[in-house]
């Protein structure tokens, strides 16, 4: 291979030359080459090392469908592995270096592999560490080494310095492809008047076009056609974008690579963006992709196909070689030939068929091409370059007949027929059908709101391309005719692409799946093992699996295996395309969605205070909550512990915003929260609140929570934190779908009412300071609320207790919240109020003996809880029925009681519990779901769930910590440890 | 991602709207105590191949449950309509 630059032609930049990088060597290059051109130009033949033998590979492609020339690009941070020489557009400095190569691209130690391939062949691994040898050890002793040798490029581990970014788009027409049909489809829905976008992954439009010899008369229709569209302000032109997958309803994922073609992006431009169209309808002009045909050493650097080294002579000005064999099996690869020979190559032609269009046969004659028909290439000579190939001749159907015959060439084009890219419409509607005179799959022309033209359906020329694509578009206005180019699409084709000797065996290596290293050989074994369907093929053989999806590989390996089993293509089957088309960077996906803006942080109004007062905080759910309070040089142990012992002496505040809020409202709300609550609900007076407990429909324990009767018809629920918008949404259900009857609204107030907590001995005196009203246990009873101004905000208190101790809650207009709070420590001052955070007030509700998510967890039943005391046997209500299972009753269920572990160390959540003297396995007999220290008893306690519970108070088990490596010894005890009978709370 | 239509909203992404449930089972009536009836209505389901009913909740939107009939081998959907406007 001696590919040179030309000294004419191109769609190239001559005016300006830039210098590129490749494996320590520089390569001048111009605007508007790819790295695979500008490196061709400059003599590179070896572009990498294959991915299982290690063999050289150069470039077989000039597209996306490239297999063979993957690079890393860039270096530190905006390192980048696997990108495809063929599409990264040239920019000065740009730095390339091979992958999977040691110590060089052109001396690989690994290309031992290749005398060791009788061993690697398909199912090699399955083979190896399933059969001989037990277990997965020697599959993990041997991995290191296999996943080093093996593989494609390595990605970098620092963080990526550019950022991404998300755009939705709607659109009426969503054209995917840039051709002649593409372009006039979407001239055609433009003039009409529909929103259009326009996608292409080429940083040009004009697909197939470009690799006309530059001056043409199509150049003269793109210029034109381009310079209208750019025109019509309803089409947008997205270049440099790949639409890589097709989703119902017409959505469709795009990624631009908006700043891909730089050294960095410009200030403030995202790298890449993801585009998420919904359109109402989608033309596919996607086109077709050449196949390789398949023969001993078909990998050897310097056999390309035939498209591609018509695209690299006459787009990017490059001569991949002066002695040319071109082999064709169609008659797309007569313009590559015609073209190669008008630019001073001398060239042979064989062609696998002996009969075929006479008129360009004369054409190829005249243009000197040596013209072998009934021939085809049984091998290709030369280990790092193309030296020659032995033909061999061939019959009507294609098998070989004759004997070899040598030629000396430096470059083979092949072109075993057209593979139509129809991704994106298989991602859409599954198995596309064959069409045997193509040898190929086609989607149909219309299918839903999808309508296919151009090569994507077999269009035999570009003019009939444009044609299809200006009926799609709408047909409005003139097409411009374009000439009928000789560029026919596989036309007069035959389905051979696999050339053997008569013994059908290949002399040397033939690869199927450049990409995975997937020999003919490796089909033939798995048929010969027994593999029927295409999907286990390739699954045993990875063929298709590549970063390439088997871009070039699937339909020849689906034809060798339909002639192995002497079944027609669609009896096979084909494998289904799934999203994305080409590879995605997970940045473009991720966006901005990470780190804080992953989700949203909901903070309470009184927030900037405890951050102002030394609060650290803690995640509950998208809620950032006050975790402690640390005094200075305190842990978070020392912090609660003071904290709680605070409240249960003076008086403390906790900010329980957070809390769900649900208005429920309406003349049959009093009927609703009976249904939805265990207890009863419909005697509950105004100016009263209840504590209730609410199940799920198969008789679990959802949630709790206390409700306050505000009014006649106005209720104000409060659920947990967690399960807020679960509650709601369920009580939405209910009454949208199943009891339409009651007249009730529900609605979620939860981020209108900001909430204090204050416990503690001196709470009554300090809200009494505050607001002045009466709140004497005459007065204000547990269990009742009344309406207080301070400060001129009308609040509601409502008297309730979560930590035993005497306790408010206040409920604040939302925007008042930080207003009610200060003036809450300012009248707390003489009683020494404190504010406490999370920790402090889970302590307290575990001395209580309060349940909270810990226990109500999805698994546990009021009977389990200790809560069958709220369940009314009066009435139905939700999970009345399924709660009383019988498994559910069984009374060896573990159920709540308190333990108080024996010695300093305190036990940790989830710990198992055993009785003594057991065999510490399994599961035990129960679980310690909270654990607190506690500064009233003095000492370590626990939640727990144990088996027969109440039934063991007295009894010392063990609580064993596996993940620890902790066994403590713990006494079983009623739950609530702390004022059992209520004295302080009601008091 | 499928694209449902909300008889209040108009046509929205399904990342506004979570799945509820299948929109073909009735809740039994709330004073019914036959535990069978509940076990069905709570724990048994055909999975049907072909044109299905569904609850589905515009949870970031209008906060309608929406009743969509999809087709569950092909993700078309034929309609939608607001749970509360379920005849019968």
């Amino acid at each position: 291979m001696t590919a040179r630059r030309l000294s004419y032609g191109g769609r190239i930049d001559r005016y300006r030359t830039i210098t590129v990088e490749f494996d320590g060597r520089s390569f001048a290059a111009h605007p508007g080459d790819s790295l695979a051109s500008a490196l061709l130009a400059g003599g590179q033949t070896i572009f990498a090392r294959s991915f299982k033998y290690h063999r050289p590979r150069g470039l077989m492609a000039a597209g996306v469908e490239e297999p063979n020339a993957l690079v890393h690009l860039r270096d530190g941070a905006r390192h980048e592995p696997n990108a495809q020489a063929t599409m990264v557009e040239v920019f000065d400095g740009l730095k390339a270096t091979p992958q999977n190569a040691w110590p060089s691209l052109r001396f690989d130690i690994g290309a031992v592999n290749g005398m060791l391939s009788r061993f690697f062949g398909a199912g090699f691994y399955y083979k190896t560490f399933i059969g001989p040898f037990k277990g997965t050890g020697f599959w993990m002793f041997c991995e290191k080494f296999i996943r080093s040798a093996a593989g494609m490029g390595q990605a970098t581990t620092l963080g990526d310095p550019d950022h991404y970014e998300k755009i939705n788009a709607f659109c009426d027409v969503l054209v995917v492809g840039a051709g002649p049909a593409g372009i006039a489809a979407a001239l055609a829905a433009g003039r009409k008047g529909e929103n259009v976008i326009l996608v292409e992954q080429d940083h040009s439009v004009g697909g197939a076009l470009l690799s006309a010899v530059p001056g043409g008369v199509s150049d003269v229709w793109l210029k034109k056609a381009e310079s209208e569209l750019r025109d019509i302000s309803n089409v947008r032109i997205l270049t440099r974008t790949t639409a890589f997958g097709a989703y119902d309803t017409e959505v469709f994922g795009l990624v631009e690579r908006s700043q891909d073609h730089v050294k960095a992006p410009e200030v403030g431009k995202p790298r890449q963006r993801y585009w998420l169209v919904r359109s109402k309808r989608a033309i596919l002009a996607t086109g077709a992709i050449e196949r390789p045909l398949v023969f001993a050493g078909n990998d050897v650097p310097g056999v390309m196909l035939a498209s591609a080294v018509r695209k690299y002579l006459n787009r990017y000005a490059v001569l991949p070689g002066d002695r040319v064999l071109v082999a064709t099996n169609n008659d797309s690869a007569y313009v590559a030939a015609i073209d190669l020979a008008k630019a001073g190559a001398k060239v042979m032609l064989c062609d696998l068929r002996q009969k075929g269009p006479k008129s360009l046969f004369a054409r190829a004659r005249a243009a000197g091409i040596d013209l072998k028909l009934g021939h085809g290439i049984v091998k290709a000579e030369g280990g790092k370059n193309v030296r020659g190939a032995r033909l061999i001749a061939v019959d009507a159907k294609g098998k070989a007949s004759g004997k070899e015959i040598s030629v000396s060439c430096d470059l083979i084009a092949t072109s075993g027929g057209w593979a139509p890219a129809l991704h994106l419409w298989s991602q859409r509607f599954g198995k596309p059908e064959y069409h045997s005179n193509l040898d190929a799959f086609l989607p149909p022309a219309e299918r839903g709101a999808f309508t296919c033209v151009g090569s994507l359906v077999g269009a035999t020329s570009a003019a009939e391309s444009a044609m299809q694509g200006h009926t799609a578009g709408g047909s409005v206005g003139k097409l411009d005719p374009l000439p009928e180019e000789d560029d026919f699409w596989g036309r007069g084709l035959l389905p051979t692409t696999v050339i053997t000797r008569a013994n059908g065996t290949t002399p040397g290596k033939a690869f199927v799946d450049f990409q995975h290293d997937v020999k003919l050989a490796d089909i033939d074994q798995a048929h010969m093992e027994g593999y029927v369907s295409v999907e286990h093929l390739k699954r045993y053989t990875t063929l298709g699996m590549a970063a390439d999806q088997g871009k070039t590989s699937n339909l020849n390996a689906l034809t060798r295996m339909a002639s192995l089993r002497g079944v027609d293509v669609p009896n096979v089957g084909a494998t289904t395309f799934r999203p994305p088309y080409t590879p995605v960077t997970i940045g473009a996906i991720v966006g901005n969605d990470h780190g804080l803006h992953f989700q949203p942080t909901r903070l309470s109004t009184i927030h900037d205070w405890h951050m102002e007062n030394g609060a650290e905080t803690i995640e509950a759910g998208a809620w950032l909550r006050p975790w402690y309070y640390p005094a200075k040089g305190e842990t978070l142990r020392d912090s609660y512990i003071r904290e709680a012992a605070h409240v249960r002496e003076h008086v403390g505040i906790v900010d329980v915003s957070t809390l769900g809020k649900i208005a429920v409202q309406g003349p049959d709300a009093a009927e609703f929260l009976n249904r939805v609550y265990t207890n009863g609900f419909k005697t509950l007076p105004v100016g009263r609140l209840r504590y209730g407990v609410m199940l799920r429909e198969d008789g679990f324990v959802l949630d709790d929570g206390a409700t306050a009767r505000l009014g006649e018809n106005d209720y104000f629920m409060s659920t947990t934190t967690a399960n807020a918008a679960k509650v709601l949404a369920g009580a939405e259900l209910l009454l949208q779908a199943a009891w339409r009857d009651l007249k009730v609204h529900v609605t979620t107030v939860t981020d209108q009412w900001a909430a204090i907590a204050i416990a503690g001995p001196k709470s009554r005196a300090v809200l009494a300071d505050l607001t002045g009203a009466d709140l004497s246990k005459e007065a204000l009873p547990n269990n009742h609320f009344t309406n207080v101004v301070v400060d001129a905000v009308p609040c509601r208190l409502h008297r309730m207790s979560y930590s035993g101790e005497l306790a408010y809650e206040i409920y604040i207009p939302a925007k008042s919240g930080l207003k009610v709070w200060e003036a809450l420590i300012k009248a707390g001052v003489p009683y020494k109020l404190k504010p406490y955070g999370t920790e402090a007030m889970g302590a307290l509700r575990i001395e209580k003996g309060h349940v909270a998510g810990s226990e109500i967890e999805g698994r546990t039943t009021m009977k389990d809880l200790g809560l069958e005391g709220f369940a009314s046997s009066k009435k139905a209500f939700i999970g009345s029925v399924l709660r009383r299972r019988p498994l559910l009753e069984d009374p060896d269920r573990p159920s709540l009681v308190g333990l108080e572990i024996v010695g300093d160390v305190g036990a940790k959540a989830g710990s198992l519990l055993f009785a003594m003297n057991v065999p510490k396995k399994g599961h035990g007999e129960g679980w310690v779901s909270s654990a607190t220290y506690s500064p009233a008893l003095k000492k370590n306690i626990a939640l727990a769930l144990l088996s027969r519970g109440p039934q063991r108070f007295g009894e010392t088990i063990e609580v064993v910590d596996f993940v620890g490596n902790q066994t403590l010894q713990a006494r079983v005890v009623l739950h609530h440890f702390f004022d059992p009978e209520g004295h302080r709370q009601n008091g | 991602m499928l694209r449902i239509h909300c008889p209040v909203c108009g046509w929205r992404d399904e990342t506004e709207f979570t799945y509820g449930a299948d929109a073909t089972v009735r809740r039994p009536d709330v004073n019914n105590v036959d535990p069978k009836v509940w076990l069905d209505y709570v724990f048994m389901r055909d999975n049907p191949r072909g044109p299905h009913k569904e609850y589905w909740h515009h949870v970031t939107g209008c906060r309608q449950w929406v009743v969509v009939e999809r087709d569950t081998l092909t993700h078309e959907i034929s309609g939608s309509y607001l749970a509360r406007e379920v005849v019968g």
